[in-house]
């Protein structure tokens, strides 16, 4: 039952990815990739981590996204459409990712790693609480490090769309 | 139950889209977005091996990792939005005023 729903958020998330990267509309874009995002919280829940699914929910799906949406809208994206949709090398590169990877799931399934990988899981159900007291315990500097960074990147992202005109 | 391999493969392949959106693509915006895409694979990669091992470490990066590709996002678009505000550019092929 667990794999027929895996392989439904599977399917879901490689198809609205490739359609990410292959429209050529940046809203339409933005809207598969949003479909993406949601089907890898579904698979976090499939991973017994519900507090990272809400968590990809509202950072991904919720706020990032509308930055991307809101951004898409206040260029002009008759502008952004125009002229062609890919580079030049992109023949080569067409080419070469399926091959990479096949490589890859070539090593996955048929390598050693298949067999280290099919073990069956020890995690059961992590709570928030567990969660939430590793994180202000054990993780407390690099949570401190990170709050830091996502205020320097606010002021940054601030002081770089702000006009320069009317500054100064 | 689902297999370890699968989440493993299904990030490989989330990846390399991701991967050949960055390398193909010329729009910026979609350039982002496939940066997402391969953050968001190394994600599943990260919880898959900390639930298939039962350890919480998996979950706390992953946790990192989502926060620092939002910060990425906001400084990106930010530049992206001073780029077209100054000098009309929207796509990764007009950015060559350093080159020499």
């Amino acid at each position: 039952m667990e794999q027929i729903f895996f392989i439904g958020f599977a399917v879901l998330a490689i198809v609205s990815a490739l359609a990410v990267v292959s429209l050529r509309n940046p809203v339409h874009s933005a809207l598969c990739l949003m479909v993406c995002l949601f089907q890898v919280a579904c698979i976090f829940v499939l991973l017994r981590s519900p507090f990272l699914a809400v968590v990809q929910i509202f950072i991904y799906v919720g706020a990032v996204m509308v930055l991307f949406l809101f951004v898409v809208m206040i260029l002009d994206i008759r502008k952004v459409m125009l002229g062609s949709l890919v580079g030049k090398r992109s023949g080569f590169v067409y080419a070469i990712m399926p091959l990479v990877t096949l490589e890859f799931l070539l090593v996955i399934f048929k390598g050693g790693l298949g067999k280290v990988a099919s073990n069956i899981p020890s995690g059961e159900e992590v709570k928030v609480a567990v969660i939430g007291k590793e994180l202000f315990t054990k993780y407390l500097f690099p949570f401190e490090v990170v709050s830091i960074l996502l205020l320097v990147a606010m002021v940054g992202a601030i002081v770089l769309a702000k006009d320069r005109d009317e500054g100064a | 139950m689902v297999p370890l391999s699968w989440f493993i493969g299904l990030a490989v392949v989330l990846f390399m889209i991701g991967a050949a959106g960055v390398l193909t693509r010329k729009n910026i915006i979609i350039m982002l977005m496939s940066v997402e895409l391969m953050l968001n694979s190394v994600n599943i990669n990260l919880v898959a091996f900390g639930h298939y091992h039962g350890d919480l470490r998996g979950q706390i990066f992953a946790i990192f990792t989502i926060t620092l590709a939002a910060a990425e996002v906001a400084v990106a678009l930010g530049i992206l939005i001073s780029l077209v505000k100054q000098r009309r550019i929207f796509n990764s092929d007009e950015l060559d005023s350093m080159k020499g």
